[in-house]
């Protein structure tokens, strides 16, 4: 096990970072908030070039079948389409693709595996050209039984998802059905179940949500005159994309180049490819710039989503309300395709004891393949599910020993030091019980706030809200609580490094520092967050963000709440090392002028450089003087391990991450609709580079929890596999009159092993959230709801 | 796909006569959707934008003329007070975009179970002004919905107005969905009391292949209001009453189960929805209600 010091990379002799105005922890504007606000900001849908033509994806219409013939004739056929391509016409014998396995077909071989699954494409000069043309290939499929759940996957006659596997799961899980299979043993449970006082035994059911991001995917790759391309994207990840992209067009990494272009939302469905390689095939095959842009429909045919999961947990406690064992079984249904799902696994597995101590555990989790829509990553990553079971399961036990549910939980709250399941020691602040005691301290909000208005029931205060289904009538008011873990950063031993390249230099008299980064901004904050680094570092008023692409090494994927961590760690040590190049000119220069520079701890503060006491030595413009100091450097968080395939056991994660909330609503509990009054949070944070940004993310990451509570769910059709709801119609997510009050506390206990002590902060509030819901609505109607999202029929016995 | 563009309600008629698949399109909160989609790629779109007269209305005697195109905003803003219940409906039709866009006759034309201003407009009383080169007819609401999507149009009419009779009693209207806003319905539910017929009508959406009136439990309620001297005595409706009421209005309903919902939800739900709006009405009726329509 590594030792717990230092983070590798960071130098050892760390000058602290200086005043300047607009540095870290400081609430400093997006420089895209405006543009986004006005709708003046140019998402990567928007873009276009002359000449271009027009990309079109053809789909399966089913969820599994062979494909007995492709006719492409009459598509070629039609006026305006410049080429037709299916998997025949791919150019190397790299033709799949995947981020850890690289099972996905770039156009459909001899089979389809869920609905959906691109089948051939199209370019023309029109989009609408495009889509008529893709309507005329003639695809004959031979349809095949469906694979929809853990019993049709393990079938004595269970059709094999991936027949011939070779990857490296393959070994160790129990059917080739199962994707990857991730056991923690730790102690004895069945030895202190013989303790416990209370059994309390929960079967669970996590519906699958959609990232729902607003901007659809969306590309454009423009063919090079050296025989390249050049792709403008939106993605999370640039040069993973690349990696993935490049065998596939039979081009070396550096002839795809990389841009990242305006990002509409990401939430992990954007970590896997979609248009890029389509996009780039059809510009390369017609020698013209062609663009790709998803509509709805098809944007919840173009990504993963979140693993709907059966979740099967046994707690047990002592009359004293001690937990002293937990089994648990977690079955992701990973859908056609790999993606992300293992890794999904070990986080469902390393995290599903949720931040508690328990001494005693077996834990399972596995993902499946099956015929559904692929899932992979999203917010919470595995997580989530486990978090809206435990949390229910605490509630439950709570109630049987007796105690107050909250207090249940501070009782057996972890802390720093406390091991982990896979046996690694929390070693930074977890401030579980403080979380929780800080929510349940919050004010609540007042009783039948639709009576404040006046003397008519103001109907928005109320479930069912302008619908006017209720003026007060059957309506009850439930609060529950909830806390969730999650580790940030890559796992398991991921090299989960980040680039960056720092330029510091004089431009009409003024210093001005250049932050180049791969880091994707999808709304997260980085392009704030890296100028506010750089002005506390360097000093310098004038930070430019430089566009994200791939002429700068990789920084590694904007998920798992480890940008500002990881790329904000790169940006942090870029500029001290910029700073130390800057003091070297400088003593070389001015050194003999004054004792301090070779004495003293130098700062660069409001463009000079200065001494930690506040004597200025020189301007920085003097300094420099014409002359440019840049770095690029990659950055390493410590080193992770991988879990012990038999037992889990292993130091897995970087960091934890833990938000509490409280949810408070009203339920119709004759009609069965759920208003959430209010959702309060507090989270610990490390530390806040931009508190406003923190806020933002809390506030999201609440709201999506809520979505996933009360009314998002794909919807498969257990008999065909078909998705039945690929809409913003009939796949809800919450408005602004569904979203209530969010009240914040940040606590920042900062973790010793992170840049300026951050923790990661965009996932954790969105695991909490939605068990907090479900214990409110549990709570104001007295079902046990067992599945989420809740929908009327569930509350009012008429599913 | 053509683009026909008539500049008066009569080029309207002739265009329609003379191109009788030609897509009716003014607001396009439904039409776009569909072509946007391609669900519908129709052989000619007839825009009855330049058509001024078909966003205006008029106040009569017994009832309102409202123009097809008559923005949802406008009739909340406008027409509360002769209107209450279509004014309700309206409120709840998707977002304030869509509100400022469309009108009745985009709902009348694509006769969705799921329009929100068909239980309000049958729960009220109303009639379709339909005319063609032919001449012009006025189509009672309850024979206007022919099936999921159907009406009793004829190919080459056009809707000019509807006529709702103004509301000479309480009206409510709800509407179920599992979204707080812009939310289709799950099913929804219109009430209005005539209290210069003694009579009760009601209008049920998404719960049955077309919108339909609960006929049994308005005879029902009309018997029973009668019997006991209600609508002079204005004592509160016995619970019973209510009760049966509720249950006649669920089984008015032939739902089917779908993405949005159960048919056994459906079925409670307007149960449940009768139940309220009959209070809220009657308690208004009765004048004794501090809160009877809700407020937003």
């Amino acid at each position: 096990m590594p030792t717990n010091g230092a983070p590798i990379g960071t130098p050892t002799k760390v000058t602290q970072g200086s005043q300047t105005k607009g540095g870290i922890g400081e609430s400093t504007l997006r420089p895209d908030g405006t543009l986004k606000v006005t709708g003046e900001f140019a998402y990567s849908s928007d873009m276009w070039h002359e000449d271009m033509l027009w990309g079109q994806i053809l789909r399966s219409p089913v969820a599994h079948a062979e494909i007995v013939s492709i006719d492409t004739s009459e598509a070629l056929a039609q006026a305006g389409v410049y080429a037709v391509m299916t998997y025949d016409d791919l150019p190397t014998d790299a033709r799949n693709y995947g981020l850890e396995i690289q099972d996905t077909p770039v156009l459909a071989h001899g089979r389809v595996r869920h609905h959906g699954e691109p089948v051939a494409i199209v370019a023309a000069d029109h989009p609408e050209t495009a889509r008529r043309a893709a309507a005329k290939i003639k695809v004959e499929y031979r349809e095949l039984p469906v694979v929809t759940d853990e019993a049709s996957a393990t079938a004595p006659d269970a059709p094999l998802i991936h027949e011939g596997r070779t990857d490296h799961h393959i070994g160790h899980v129990p059917h080739p059905n199962i994707l990857h299979r991730q056991p923690i043993v730790r102690g004895d449970v069945a030895a202190a179940r013989e303790r416990a006082d209370f059994v309390v035994e929960g079967e669970y059911t996590f519906g699958m949500q959609d990232q729902a991001f607003l901007g659809p995917e969306s590309g454009l790759a423009v063919p090079a005159e050296d025989g390249g391309v050049d792709l403008y994207i939106a993605t999370q990840w640039l040069h993973s994309d690349l990696r993935q992209i490049a065998p596939v067009l039979g081009l070396p990494e550096d002839k795809v180049r990389m841009t990242l272009s305006g990002v509409g939302g990401a939430f992990g469905g954007r970590e896997d490819l979609s248009m890029q390689i389509h996009a780039c095939l059809l510009a390369l095959r017609t020698g013209k710039p062609v663009k790709i842009v998803y509509n709805r429909f098809e944007s919840f045919f173009g990504h993963v989503h979140r693993h709907p999961a059966k979740l099967h947990y046994e707690h047990g406690a002592t009359k004293d309300g001690k937990l002293t064992h937990m089994k648990c079984r977690i079955v992701l249904d990973g859908g056609a395709y790999a993606s992300a799902s293992p890794a999904v696994v070990g986080n469902a597995a390393s995290l599903s004891v949720g931040p508690y101590v328990v001494d005693d555990v077996d834990i399972e989790a596995l993902a499946l393949y099956s015929n559904n829509p692929p899932c992979g990553a999203m917010r919470g990553f595995g997580a989530v599910q486990a978090c809206f079971a435990y949390e229910a399961q605490m509630d439950k036990l709570a109630d049987k020993v007796g105690m107050d549910r909250v207090e249940f939980r501070r009782l057996n709250a972890m802390s720093q030091g406390t091991i982990m399941p896979t046996g690694q020691p929390v070693d930074s602040p977890a401030p579980v019980a403080e979380l929780l005691r800080r929510v349940k301290a919050m004010p609540m909000p007042p009783e039948q706030q639709w009576l404040a208005a006046g003397e008519q029931a103001d109907v928005r205060q109320l479930p069912g809200g302008l619908s006017n289904t209720t003026h007060g009538e059957g309506v009850v008011r439930g609060v529950g609580y909830a806390v969730g873990i999650k580790n940030v950063g890559f796992s398991e031993g991921f090299d989960d490094y980040s680039t960056a390249k720092v330029r510091m230099e004089v431009v009409g008299g003024e210093p001005v520092a250049t932050v180049h980064t791969a880091m994707a901004e999808v709304g997260q904050g980085g392009v704030t967050v890296h100028a506010q680094i750089a002005r506390t570092e360097l000093g310098v008023a004038q930070v430019t963000i430089h566009p994200a692409d791939t002429q700068v090494g990789s920084a590694g994927s904007t998920s798992a709440s480890r940008q500002t961590y990881v790329t904000g760690g790169a940006v942090k040590n870029a500029c001290e090392l910029v700073r130390e190049k800057v003091l070297e000119i400088g003593r070389r220069k001015f050194g003999t002028y004054h004792p301090a520079w070779a004495t003293a701890e130098l700062l660069l503060e409001g463009g000079k450089v200065v001494t930690d006491g506040g004597e200025v030595l020189a301007d920085l413009a003097d300094v420099l003087d014409g002359e440019a100091v840049e770095v690029e450097e990659e950055w390493r968080h410590r080193p992770t391990e991988a879990f012990d395939l038999r037992t889990g056991q292993g130091f897995g994660h970087v960091q934890y991450s833990f938000a509490a909330h409280r949810a408070v609503v009203e339920v119709d509990t004759e009609l069965g609709l759920v208003k959430v009054i209010e959702l309060a949070c507090a989270q610990d944070v490390g530390k806040a580079l931009n508190p406003l940004s923190v806020i933002g993310q809390i506030q999201g990451g609440t709201t999506q929890g809520l979505g996933v509570a009360v009314m998002e769910e794909i919807v498969v059709d257990p008999k065909t596999a078909k998705v039945r709801n690929p809409s913003f119609t009939d796949y809800l997510i919450p408005t602004i009159l569904d979203t209530p009050t969010i009240p914040v506390d940040v606590l920042e206990l900062a973790d010793d092993h992170a840049p300026y002590g951050l923790r990661g902060v965009g996932e954790a509030p969105t695991l909490s959230s939605t068990p907090a819901v479900l214990a409110a609505i549990r709570n104001a109607t007295g079902l046990e709801l067992n599945r989420t999202p809740v929908r009327p029929e569930h509350l009012t016995g008429t599913a | 796909m053509d683009f026909l563009r008539p500049a008066s309600w009569e080029e309207a008629l002739a265009a329609k006569a003379e191109h009788p698949t030609a897509v009716p399109i003014a607001g396009g909160t439904d039409v776009m959707v569909e072509i946007n989609f391609d669900h519908r790629r129709p052989e000619y779109l007839l825009d009855l934008n330049r058509i001024g007269e078909l966003s205006e209305w008029e106040v009569g005697e017994e009832s309102v003329r409202l123009g097809a195109s008559v923005p949802y905003t406008r009739i909340m803003e406008r027409l509360r007070g002769e209107l209450p219940g279509l004014a309700l409906a309206s409120h709840t039709v998707a977002s304030p975009q869509i509100r400022n866009r469309g009108g009745v006759g985009g709902n009348l034309g694509t006769a969705s179970p799921a329009g929100d201003a068909h239980p309000a407009l049958l729960a009220a009383g109303a009639e379709v002004e339909a005319e063609s080169v032919r001449g012009s007819r006025l189509i009672p609401i309850d024979e206007f919905y022919t099936g999921v999507k159907r009406n009793a149009l004829a190919a080459d009419e056009l809707i000019r107005a509807v006529h709702i009779k103004k509301a000479d009693g309480p009206q409510q209207f709800s509407k179920v969905g599992t979204r707080n806003a812009m939310v289709i319905a799950v099913c929804a539910f219109g009430l209005a009391l005539h209290p210069s017929s003694r009579t009760v009508r009601t209008g049920i959406g998404s719960a049955a292949p077309t919108p339909v009136r609960a006929k049994a439990a308005e005879e029902f309620l009309n018997a029973a209001l009668e019997e006991g001297g209600f609508w002079d005595n204005g004592k509160i409706i016995t619970p019973s009453v209510a009760k049966q009421f509720a249950e006649l209005c669920s089984a008015a309903c032939n739902p089917i189960d779908d993405v949005r919902g159960t048919a056994s939800y459906r079925r409670h739900a307007v149960g449940i929805m009768a139940r309220r709006t009959l209070t809220w009405t009657w308690e208004s009726y009765r004048g004794t209600a501090a809160s009877t329509e809700g407020v937003a």
